[in-house]
């Protein structure tokens, strides 16, 4: 082996620099063909944009001179009590209150996001574990997590969300748990099946024979074979999991008012449609507009990570393209009541 | 065709320690459930039933057999990768078989698989590096730089460029890949390598440099091979010991040169005579014999010999009684066949049979290729 050794560096010192030979991971390659797709570079932006402007929420309201909660009799309320149109001092207006709509729809934005990503966050991590040791160790194990999943799925849960309000109280933390406990079992079915077809794999067997554990096996060789599609689940799971809190909130149950929300914006909003238009059409373009972005996303996500040896993929972008239809409408129904 | 490990001793008697592998009366059954929640077993998919053979140290034993009959199964079963019905697995004096994954731990470090697909059998997420050193990382013998300078040198030894390490599977042609699933194999210094058919999906000039690379490996390390594969004769190129199997059973095996020039049993005879030769000559002089219909079902094998519903010398006996596997009057001490009427040196058996005789004209190309595989 010294032999071999000798020569391998006799080689390389030989033939002048050291030519360091770096593939180009899948990620990298799936990034570059992201950044081809004008659509889904534009819905990054306006997501990045967003969560922006829900991170500078307090700094914006503090520029503006308008804290989220306060009222303002006078200015922001017309003479017969009606809220004011939008104006340089109110740019989106102002509602019932005659508090200020445009600091409200952001901060509107920072429990929209927040609730987006850690449900979906919560949601996912769990989905993948349970999936993947159903999908892996198969037997009893599988029909328990499988059955529970099942269960789930089978749930009505505006049903249980109404029913854990009542119990535990409406709050943001009671709308993670309800929607996180709702997304998981969708990505864990997914998880499943791409682990029952993976773990057939020679090079799961290969792994097998070397001695590897379940564990290491399941965090090495079938993980990154995971990703790809529960990146592109968990895309399209956010904006589900935003109209969720939307629709929560707008039945009450969901954040509470003061605390402003989408959803309960709109739910406040629907009595004054008549008479003011930006209190309904700001909170629901702000809604409509960030669904839709993180959609395209997913389906640019979807493309980018669809390398053509992956042939499970067909089955599951059929699948994820029908979720993403199913969530556009959602969006819009709730804009509208 | 020189046998690329003339220099072992080929022709001494097998002593005890000469044996790496042991394997005795192994059955391994595939249980079918019903449909529903609490499925019954409703049968039994009877892949490898009652197989013993020998593998002597440094040498290779080649296993042929049609697509089901049951090599692969065997394969894992001795890899210790599915669990055994019954039978024993008796690897350098220990019986592995039936051990748990921990238990077995240890003896993973000598018994390393080659595996058919080059595609399949590497994980296209992770790098050629990753793939080589996860042996060292999952036994913990190497780490760091130390590890990474193993695994070049393996890359080096199987002939592939050790820049490439940083480089993804799906970055090499199938011989390339091949290359990277011997380095893997090699990467612990097993005793024991099962290669399942690994050059039966490569190009023919690439089998040839990979059925090369493992003799050359076999010389320096003293492998032990059990070579798998449906060609016959690239398992005559590599093989000292050939065993034929069909159905799950083994029907006849010994020292290769006996095997491929004096073939006992009717069914060796016909995958013989079904292979392509090289020589043209040869190959127009030569008859071949067609078996009618396919490999019968697993499920429910035949009675008796399990053979005997193609076989063109069957008699009544054939279908009541299982024939033993045994050495036949004037064949080598270790040359064993399990046949009620073994094929006499010269008999031909393309007239012997009234069935085969009767169905010859329909008998189409078409059995013949099933039989030849990948060789044809």
């Amino acid at each position: 082996m010294s032999l071999t050794e000798l020569e391998f560096q006799g080689e390389t010192t030989g033939s002048g620099p050291v030519q360091v030979i770096q593939g180009r991971s899948p990620w990298v390659l799936a990034w570059r063909r992201l950044r081809q797709d004008k659509v889904a570079v534009a819905s990054l932006i306006v997501i990045l944009l967003l969560a922006l402007l829900a991170i500078l929420a307090p700094v914006i309201a503090a520029w503006v001179g308008h804290p989220p909660n306060m009222p303002y009799t006078n200015q922001g309320l017309s003479s017969t009590g009606l809220p004011v149109a939008p104006s340089s001092t109110f740019f989106f207006g102002t509602d019932d209150l005659g508090r200020d709509l445009f600091i409200r729809v952001l901060y509107g934005a920072q429990v929209s996001l927040l609730v987006g990503f850690v449900s979906t966050l919560i949601g996912t991590v769990l989905g993948v574990a349970v999936g993947m040791m159903a999908g892996y160790f198969g037997g009893w194990i599988d029909t328990v997590l499988a059955r529970s999943t099942d269960a789930v799925l089978a749930f009505p849960y505006v049903v249980l969300a109404l029913a854990l309000a009542v119990v535990f109280g409406p709050s943001l933390l009671e709308v993670i748990v309800v929607i996180s406990f709702f997304s998981w079992a969708a990505i864990a079915r997914v998880v499943r099946g791409q682990t029952l077809s993976i773990k057939e794999k020679e090079y799961i067997e290969a792994a097998r024979s070397i001695g590897a554990s379940p564990m290491r096996i399941m965090v090495l060789d079938i993980l990154p074979n995971l990703i790809a599609p529960v990146l592109v689940l968990a895309t399209l799971a956010i904006p589900t999991a935003i109209v969720f809190e939307a629709t929560l909130s707008f039945l009450g149950v969901g954040v509470q008012p003061p605390t402003a929300s989408w959803g309960n914006l709109l739910s406040q909003a629907q009595a004054f449609y008549q008479t003011s238009w930006w209190y309904l059409i700001f909170p629901t373009a702000f809604l409509l507009l960030t669904t839709l972005a993180f959609n395209l996303l997913g389906d640019g996500v979807r493309d980018a990570l669809d390398p053509r040896t992956e042939r499970l993929f067909a089955a599951q972008r059929k699948r994820g393209r029908a979720r993403s239809k199913g969530a556009k409408p959602a969006a819009t129904v709730e804009g509208a009541s | 065709m020189t046998s690329p490990q003339a220099a072992t001793p080929a022709a001494a008697p097998p002593g005890e320690d000469d044996v790496l592998v042991r394997v005795e009366n192994l059955v391994k059954y595939f249980p079918i459930r019903g449909p529903g929640l609490l499925a019954r077993t409703v049968g039994h998919v009877q892949a490898v039933d009652g197989v013993s053979l020998e593998l002597r140290r440094g040498q290779t034993l080649g296993l042929v057999g049609e697509t089901g009959s049951g090599k692969t199964t065997l394969a894992r079963c001795i890899a210790g990768l599915i669990p055994i019905t019954s039978g024993r697995v008796i690897f350098d004096g220990h019986d592995i078989a039936g051990l748990s994954r921990r238990a077995m731990r240890p003896y993973r470090r000598d018994i390393q698989m080659i595996f058919q697909d080059p595609y399949g059998s590497l994980n296209p997420r992770r790098r050629v590096g990753s793939i080589i050193g996860d042996p060292f990382a999952v036994h913990h013998t190497a780490s760091g730089a130390a590890r990474k300078r193993a695994i070049q040198e393996l890359m080096e030894r199987v002939g592939l460029n050790p820049e490439h390490y940083n480089r993804f599977p799906a970055e090499f042609s199938g011989g390339q890949r091949q290359r990277i699933g011997l380095a893997r194999a090699l990467a612990l210094r097993p005793k024991l390598i099962i290669a399942d058919e690994p050059v039966s999906a490569l190009d023919v000039s690439i089998q040839a440099q990979i059925l090369n690379l493992l003799a050359d490996l076999q010389n320096d390390f003293g492998l032990t091979y059990l070579f798998i594969a449906h060609d016959l004769e690239v398992v005559r190129h590599v093989s000292n010991q050939v065993t034929v199997m069909y159905l799950g059973r083994i029907c006849e095996q010994g020292p290769k040169d006996p095997v491929y020039e004096k073939p006992r049993h009717p069914y060796t005879a016909a995958l013989l005579s079904a292979a392509p030769a090289a020589d043209p000559d040869a190959a127009a002089a030569r008859q071949r014999i067609i078996l009618t219909g396919d490999i019968p079902s697993p499920i429910n094998p035949p009675s008796g010999c399990r053979f005997h519903p193609r076989c063109p010398k069957a008699q009544d006996l054939c279908h009541e009684q299982d024939p033993p596997l045994e050495t036949k009057p004037g064949d080598a001490p270790e040359h064993q066949t399990a046949c009620h009427f073994p094929v006499q040196p010269g008999e031909d058996l393309t007239t012997t049979s009234t069935i085969a005789a009767a169905d010859a004209s329909a008998g189409t190309g078409g059995e013949g290729s099933s039989l030849t595989g990948g060789a044809a």
